[in-house]
């Protein structure tokens, strides 16, 4: 895919409770901001990680979860009209001559901005490998950690390993078009979806897709090319013969491409100053997990804190003429204008 | 104090003393055990902390309740005695007790 280049005036990399609070103070300050993540959907660790799980320390939130901070952290940065751009990475930022950002994705999207915020946490989220010895010889081709065009899938013999959603969805959408398709989870209760898990069920008793008990042990085949998986079960071991595998394990967080972005770094945190959070680059900065300054903790409240600086300082580069006055949303009849509620 | 003895894959043990009402986890990370890595900092979200309970002791340690068991999905080479470290409770009742980490966490 290959779109014109978005041209904005700011670009925030990664959509957690950071990138997404940095919206709001912006957006108070009439700036408009397209965001990039990675995953699927907002939220960042608090989604992926624990949507479920309370948080006892937000402000004034005695008991909140990852899921429903996220949900209201959507809700107050409505008014501001967002732009989302999920499902991707960011690979590269380079200065143009006029000042400015190109930004591109892995996905080929690319972003002509004049401001760039990194929020990009404890790195993109990418999915676990299992320690299988030699698994990344068979990477290029023969084992996936995602689906990105399913016609990539049509007519092998697959095998998929896991028991949440992502193997049971792909399961049930890949069973039709495989030649064979196998599912191997190490017990038989699955975390996903209870409608998944039925259909899954009907698809073994009516014999179009295997089930086996068990986890992998030993990857095998020839010049990257896979010809089996052996899975070690309740009743010994079996080698499945497949050319595709697919392992659901789910996923961690790595640094990724941000170590490449010649910004100035402290054991892999980018550093900032504690007055406006902007990196060793000018017009780039970096708020919440992914910043490093003396005295720093990874909390979410810290995060807002300095998207609120942050935001100030990126004002000045947008609007070099325009007037600094300091309002509260309390009172400010232009504030509360912006925010659709007067 | 009850004392807790990690046995590695190599079969290296490290015997630590841990206070009542830690997790195992931290006991382990307090005394820099190699082998766990406790990405989530015990949030049972990452299994990354993954122990076998030594034979002798999984009475005492209970087993998993259903959060845990769904993380142990993400981890590697499960057996019947695995468990997430950070999910089990130091108790006086646990002076002894042993664990083995696994030669590899996810
Ligand atoms: C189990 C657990 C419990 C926690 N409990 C608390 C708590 O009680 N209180 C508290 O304050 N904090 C808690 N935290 C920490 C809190 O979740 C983090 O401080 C917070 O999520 C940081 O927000 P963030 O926006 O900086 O980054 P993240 O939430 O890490 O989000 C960063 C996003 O950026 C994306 N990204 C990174 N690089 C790229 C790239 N190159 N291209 C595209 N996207 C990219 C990632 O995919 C990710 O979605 C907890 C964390 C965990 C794991
Ligand atoms: S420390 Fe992450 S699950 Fe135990």
């Amino acid at each position: 895919m290959s779109n014109a280049p978005i041209e904005t005036d700011v670009v925030i990399i990664g959509a957690g409770p950071c990138g997404l609070f940095a919206v709001f103070e912006l957006g108070l300050l009439d700036i408009r901001c397209h965001l990039i993540d990675i995953l699927d959907r907002p939220g960042g660790q608090c989604a992926e990680l624990y949507p479920e799980k309370p948080i006892y320390d937000i402000p004034a939130y005695p008991i909140i979860s990852g899921q429903e901070l996220t949900d209201k952290l959507m809700e107050q940065i409505k008014p501001f009209e967002p732009e989302f751009h999920f499902n991707q990475r960011v690979d590269e930022i380079e200065r143009l001559e006029d000042g400015r950002f190109h930004l591109k994705t892995d996905d080929n999207q690319e972003f002509i901005t004049k401001i760039v915020v990194i929020a990009a946490g404890g790195g993109s989220f990418t999915p676990k490998r299992p320690p299988l010895p030699g698994i990344e010889e068979f990477e290029n081709g023969s084992v996936h950690y995602s689906v990105r065009r399913m016609s990539d899938f049509a007519g092998k013999d697959l095998l998929i390993v896991g028991g949440g959603d992502s193997a049971l969805d792909w399961t049930l959408n890949l069973a039709p078009i495989a030649n064979s398709l196998t599912l191997v989870h190490r017990r038989d209760k699955f975390r996903a979806a209870t409608d998944s898990v039925n259909k899954m069920l009907a698809l073994r008793e009516e014999g179009k897709i295997n089930f086996l008990l068990g986890q992998m042990k030993e990857i095998k085949g020839e010049n990257g090319n896979l010809s089996s998986v052996t899975i070690s079960g309740p009743d010994g071991e079996t080698e499945v013969a497949c050319n595709r595998l697919l392992p659901f394990f789910g996923l961690t967080m790595k640094l990724g491409p941000v170590a490449n972005w010649g910004l100035n770094l402290h054991e892999n945190l980018i550093t900032v100053d504690t007055e406006k959070f902007e990196t060793n680059e000018k017009g780039i900065f970096a708020v919440g997990d992914i910043n490093h300054y003396p005295g720093k903790l990874k909390l979410i409240l810290s995060g807002f804190h300095e998207a609120a600086l942050m935001a100030q300082k990126a004002n000045q580069y947008i609007y070099p003429d325009k007037k600094v006055i300091f309002q509260y949303t309390t009172s400010s009849s232009s504030l509360q204008k912006k925010l659709g509620v007067k | 104090m009850p004392k807790i003895t990690f046995i590695e894959h190599t079969g290296e043990a490290h015997e630590v003393e841990g206070d009542v009402g830690m997790t195992v986890m931290e006991v382990a990370r307090k005394a820099d055990v190699p082998g766990i890595e406790a990405e989530c900092g015990g949030a049972c979200s990452c299994a990354t902390c993954h122990v076998y309970v030594d034979e002798a002791w999984t009475s005492k340690t209970g087993s998993p309740e259903e959060m845990e068991e769904d993380m142990l999905d993400f981890a590697f080479d499960v057996k019947g005695n695995s468990r997430l470290s950070c999910q089990i409770k130091v108790t006086e009742e646990l002076d002894g007790l042993i664990v083995r980490t696994p030669e590899k966490q996810f």
